[in-house]
């Protein structure tokens, strides 16, 4: 009886040591030496696997990162203080240095489309993918152009920033997109584009037929009429191809094309309402230096005479903000239209 | 001799599936089956591991507990067996065939106390089996093991795409299906 415990448990202690000596040994001998700075790093990247760098996996990346010398700025995901923390881990940056301030985008959904049976060919029944769908008579919309609505976008989307919303049109939370741009690749109909998440005026459609064409298959989308363009005081929009585009470097999001937008196609973010704003004096503080009578481009500034106290023509006044911004007094407020 | 190697071989894969007849390993099965190209990694490794456990447990068993009468600490010793094992070859792998690790060696942890493998090792010497048909079993059952995690990605893959209601999405339509293959493979019963 005891020496069958004895030598069970000898067998097996020893059967252990055995082994475990011969891992020690494996440990040591075949050891594979990984450059420390790609663990650091690869700690400091946002660890999702998203593949946005277009490498497999943010372990992969570190490793380009720190061997291959790939810019950290190929993640589109990660923060830009972790960014400067790898920058300066790997000696690219010196600790303190000034940086830019970085443009953060998120995803933005080009269509507004509405889903009402008038502007359908057929009922789509068949697999929910948005691939599926376009190959069948380029989806079931009338319009080219329109989401699907489908969810592809949803299901690519590796951080839960879409979801189908009302209309069958996705939403993207602000919040939580990163545009690592998975979405853009999976849209069949190449509506999504990434754009800076601090504008708020967009161009809600990616329509490029003729505007009488546009005008028969929805009831928002753009028809090129170009009266955009004429109220933008920042040349910040241009028509091209039957289609208005926005300059974001130079929109200051004042929302003048917005108010005028005969197709309701421009649209202002989180603001369904909006109907555009305008430029409001204040007397008391004003002491007619007729800046504001010259910056403005519209003609709706009253007085041209020094010491007269301007008004603000509400007719003519897109609310581009132009005044505001030169009032030496900073006298003229913006209010939105009711 | 050889005929009965080859029934052993066919046996393994189709008539005693681990996972679709003896419903063991079910962990991977479901784990590692949403896309083909995993499926196939872990597949391999499975297989890999089941040969190397196949005959590093027998070897045990034949040299070791059978003279020292200490038959009853097998299971226990079979893991430790297996698991050294696999984290040994796991370093080999690494220093010596960094291509084979990048493609299996995600998987090899995930195997170490996998229950087919140890599944494996019980029932080759459960059936009396020599070095040789061991190693033929374990070949084979590790194979079975790789086509029924491939044709469970397949059909996983397809289903991703396919309406499904609400709320047996995921695990639950895995397992549905997974029973329907499983019914499926009873087919090859008395197949030899």
């Amino acid at each position: 009886m005891l020496t069958q415990i004895v030598s069970a448990v000898l067998v097996l202690g020893v059967l252990g040591f055995i082994f475990g000596a011969i891992l020690s040994y494996a440990s040591v001998k075949f050891e594979v030496k990984i450059d420390p700075q790609i663990e650091k790093t690869l700690e400091l990247l946002p660890g999702a696997n998203c593949g946005g760098c277009g490498f497999p996996g943010c372990a992969a990346m570190a490793e380009a990162i720190v061997t291959k010398g790939v810019p950290v700025g190929t993640c589109p995901v990660i923060s830009s203080l972790n960014r400067i923390k790898i920058e300066e881990l790997l000696g690219l940056r010196k600790p303190g240095e000034e940086v830019k301030k970085p443009v953060v985008k998120a995803a933005l959904i080009k269509c507004n489309g509405l889903d009402t049976a008038e502007y359908k060919k057929f009922e789509y029944m068949g697999v929910p993918n948005c691939q599926a769908a376009v190959l069948l008579q380029n989806g079931p919309w009338l319009c080219p152009h329109r989401c699907m609505g489908l969810g592809s976008c949803v299901a690519a989307c590796p951080f839960d920033a879409i979801k189908i919303g009302p209309q069958h049109l996705p939403i993207v939370d602000e919040d939580k997109c990163t545009a690592c741009g998975r979405c853009v690749l999976a849209c069949p109909k190449q509506i999504i584009e990434l754009v800076d998440k601090e504008k708020v005026v967009h161009v809600k459609c990616n329509s490029v037929e003729r505007g009488a064409d546009t005008r028969k298959v929805c009831k928002v989308g753009c028809i090129g009429c170009g009266l955009c363009v004429k109220v933008c005081a920042y040349d910040a929009i241009k028509v091209d191809n039957n289609l208005a585009h926005i300059d974001y470097e130079k929109c200051v999001g004042c929302g003048a094309c917005v108010a005028k937008c005969p197709q309701k196609t421009i649209i202002m973010e989180d603001k369904p309402q909006f109907k555009g704003r305008v430029a409001l004096i204040d007397q008391d503080a004003c002491i007619g230096c007729t800046i504001c009578h010259k910056v403005c481009k519209f003609s709706a500034v009253n007085g041209g005479t020094p010491k007269e106290k301007h008004s603000i023509i509400s007719e003519k006044c897109v609310g581009c903000g132009l005044c505001a911004e030169k009032c030496p007094k900073k006298c003229i407020s913006m209010v939105d239209k009711a | 001799m050889s005929a009965s190697i080859i029934s052993i071989f066919i046996v393994a894969i189709f008539i005693e599936n681990f996972v679709l007849n003896q419903i063991l390993g079910l962990c991977p099965f479901i784990g590692v089956s949403n896309k083909i190209d995993s499926a196939v990694g872990m597949g391999l490794a499975v297989t890999f591991v089941m040969v190397m456990a196949g005959v590093a447990t027998w070897s045990i068993q034949a040299f070791l507990l059978v003279p020292l009468q200490l038959e009853y600490l097998q299971t226990i010793s079979f893991i430790l067996v297996i698991a050294s094992l696999v984290q040994f070859v796991e370093m080999v792998i690494r220093k010596t065939a960094p291509a084979l690790y990048q493609s299996l060696g995600v998987f090899l942890p995930l195997i170490t106390t996998n229950c087919a493998v140890l599944g494996v090792a019980l029932l080759n010497i459960k059936k009396n089996y020599g070095l040789v048909e061991s190693a033929v079993n374990s070949f084979g059952g590790g194979l079975g093991f790789f086509f029924a995690l491939i044709i469970m990605a397949g059909i996983r893959e397809r289903l991703d795409v396919s309406e499904i209601p609400e709320a047996m999405r995921g695990a639950p339509i895995a397992f549905v299906t997974a029973g329907l293959l499983a019914t499926a493979f009873m087919g090859f019963s008395g197949l030899v």
